[in-house]
């Protein structure tokens, strides 16, 4: 345990660190932080279904992980971690996880579905609230199947209009079924809500500062994430082109409030941006230029008036996006890149956007502690040159063997110094 | 007369099976049902139809392969082989429909349940001519190497997302191994992770980028 003052000092010059690497000046030395992911609960000999049921479990195997690597900036894991509890009140069926579908030892995955099918995107234009509500939800959640029976939320308007047809499927007792089921879904999610809290304490005592403060999805992403699944919505470009766009627009300002939410309530102004289909291979550039970029340059547009940092995290290879990508305010974005040209990110990016990764897992998984130095010096001399750079693994740290971990800290540490 | 009218008709065919092609390779689905509908009706072979299908495929895979189409693109023409083999296959005679090159398994491997690349991958050998056996996802270690017993496939095809699937892959290839089934089959990996890297870890004879990389790899192993 160090002294508070020495941990403020120590947020302080961690803070700076990575703020001088977003406003594209030179930091002291190139910042390090990383995905931990499940690496955690793994380095700690526990196992997935461990952590994601037990909080304390979850809280000492993250500050372990904390403390030994000693990155520039840490996330809390419990949003996305201590799930087990939340997903059994709700019955939730978009992910599998340990004793629901998984082994105990394998992380949670996504259950890829057409949870909106193409004929319900008049509904979702409509009134997304009233269709999540009443389609979506008792999809997504087999505890909340009761909710189908509701009459259309946005009709129950004054005594003499909407009253008594709207409110009457209340009484239903698979209605009420399903309101337990949320109630009780409720005091877990202020559960984790608690456990985050105390966890990012903790890690600021420790003089850690968190990576981000809020997340967003760039709206084409959270369309076919949740909603049309991969395929549907890659079909859809074909079929359905402008109600795409128009549900991408429709989705825009609610993924703006959300992240400007929670930015309020953390106080840290870093948006973290999962990128999922906007990689190359995933579409052309036109379809990119059409249908993926307009509403997440606006979403970062809006983000950054708002005194915010968006930090997407291109997933793939996005190296013929760069380009287009490029087209923000510079200074105040910070990119993750996966399998991106780091080479060419820097060449196009660098007097636009901090750059972030990207130690392929391949190595850290399969290769030496040698490959994963090797590859860092690369990185370092030059996507490193001149500031704007943040090393980071390509993806989640996951499955990554700890031996190349510690290399990738320290030798970033030692030889990352401007 | 009507021989010349069979001659006339003929060319009409031939071009309309043509135009069928082009359709279908420049992914007019519409379109393209449409005119498979007109086909039929006027009583052209399923047979020729199915071939211009696939010819169009062919298409579409170079275009892929030159990056003027990307995934998506191979997703719709996928739909559009699906809407016109509902069409023709009632039509075809069995052993018409069931000509193939060799035989390929494919699965996504233990722990993993992605599916949208390996079912890209099994669409794409399918229309090449290839026998498919998809086990699915999450396809445990055990029945890699039992089907590999029963299906006797020239190309066993292990698929995975995450970074979990390495070790999944490992253990898969160490199986068919003991189970004395290595040297009669050629291993193709792929997914989102995946490298040479990842190839030599899992001891695979190659790794594909994509659909039509595997296609390419079947070509080389199998011929066809």
């Amino acid at each position: 345990m160090i002294m508070r003052e020495d941990a403020a000092e120590l947020c302080r010059q961690r803070e700076k660190r990575v703020n001088d690497a977003i406003a594209l000046r030179v930091p002291d030395r190139v910042p390090i932080e990383v995905l931990f992911g499940f690496f955690p609960a793994k380095y700690s000999g526990m196992t997935i279904e461990e952590v994601m049921y037990d909080p304390d479990k979850l809280f000492d195997a993250q500050l372990k992980v904390l403390l030994e690597f000693q990155p520039d900036m840490d996330q809390s894991p419990f949003a996305i971690r201590f799930l087990g509890p939340l997903l059994e009140a709700l019955d939730f069926k978009q992910l599998k996880w340990p004793g629901h579908g998984m082994t105990a030892d394998h992380t949670y995955q996504f259950v890829e579905a057409e949870y909106m099918t193409a004929d319900e995107y008049d509904h979702f234009l409509l009134d997304p609230s009233d269709f999540m509500v009443r389609k979506y939800w008792p999809r997504v959640c087999g505890n909340l199947k009761g909710l189908e029976k509701l009459a259309p939320l946005h009709g129950v308007i004054t005594y003499y209009f909407g009253f008594n047809l709207g409110i009457a499927p209340f009484s239903l007792p698979e209605v009420a079924e399903a309101l337990a089921a949320m109630q009780k879904a409720g005091a877990e999610a202020a559960r984790i809500a608690a456990h985050n809290r105390r966890y990012t304490q903790k890690a600021k005592e420790e003089g850690f500062p968190m990576q981000t403060g809020a997340f967003s999805q760039a709206p084409f992403d959270t369309l076919g994430d949740f909603f049309r699944g991969t395929k549907g919505l890659m079909l859809d470009m074909y079929r359905r082109p402008d109600k795409v766009i128009k549900a991408c627009e429709k989705l825009l300002p609610i993924m703006f409030e959300t992240a400007i939410n929670a930015t309020r309530m953390s106080g840290n102004p870093r948006v973290f941006i999962p990128i999922h289909k906007g990689l190359d291979g995933f579409m052309s550039k036109e379809q990119f230029k059409r249908f993926f970029w307009p509403t997440l340059q606006e979403l970062m547009q809006g983000l950054i008036k708002e005194g915010c940092n968006p930090c997407p995290l291109w997933e793939g290879d996005c190296t013929s996006r760069l380009e287009i990508i490029k087209d923000i305010p510079a200074g105040k974005a910070c990119y993750a890149f996966e399998a991106t040209d780091m080479l060419k990110a820097k060449e196009i990016l660098g007097d636009t956007v901090c750059i972030r990764g990207n130690v392929p897992l391949s190595i850290l998984i399969a290769g030496s502690p040698q490959d994963v130095k090797a590859y860092c010096k690369k990185l370092i001399d030059t996507a490193g040159r001149g500031g704007g750079f943040i090393m980071d693994s390509a993806t989640g740290l996951d499955d990554a063997k700890p031996e190349n971990v510690k290399a990738m800290f320290e030798f970033t540490r030692e030889y990352g110094v401007y | 007369m009507s021989d010349e009218c069979g001659t006339t008709k003929d060319v009409r065919r031939h071009a309309m099976n043509d135009k069928l092609v082009y359709l279908m390779a420049d992914l007019k689905e519409k379109e393209t049902i449409a005119l498979v509908k007109e086909l039929i009706e006027e009583g052209a072979d399923p047979t020729e139809i199915l071939n211009s299908a696939r010819a169009a495929m062919e298409l579409v895979g170079k275009r892929f392969e030159k990056e003027e189409y990307f995934i998506p693109d191979l997703v719709l023409a996928g739909e559009i082989m699906r809407g016109i083999s509902e069409i023709v296959k009632p039509l075809l005679k069995k052993e018409e429909a069931d000509i193939k090159k060799g035989k390929v398994l494919i699965g996504t491997v233990a722990g993993d349940i992605h599916d949208i690349g390996k079912d890209i991958v099994t669409f794409m050998l399918d229309v090449s001519g290839y026998e498919v056996l998809d086990l699915g996802i999450d396809v445990p270690v055990s029945s890699f190497v039992e089907k590999t017993r029963e299906f006797q496939p020239r190309v066993v095809g292990l698929s995975g997302f995450l970074t979990l699937a390495f070790d999944s892959m490992k253990k898969t290839v160490e199986a068919l191994e003991k189970a004395g089934l290595r040297d009669k089959v050629k291993i193709m990996i792929g997914g989102g992770q995946i490298d040479d890297e990842v190839r030599k870890y899992v001891r695979a004879d190659a790794f594909g980028k994509d659909a039509v990389a595997a296609v390419n790899l079947c070509r080389q192993w199998i011929g066809g």
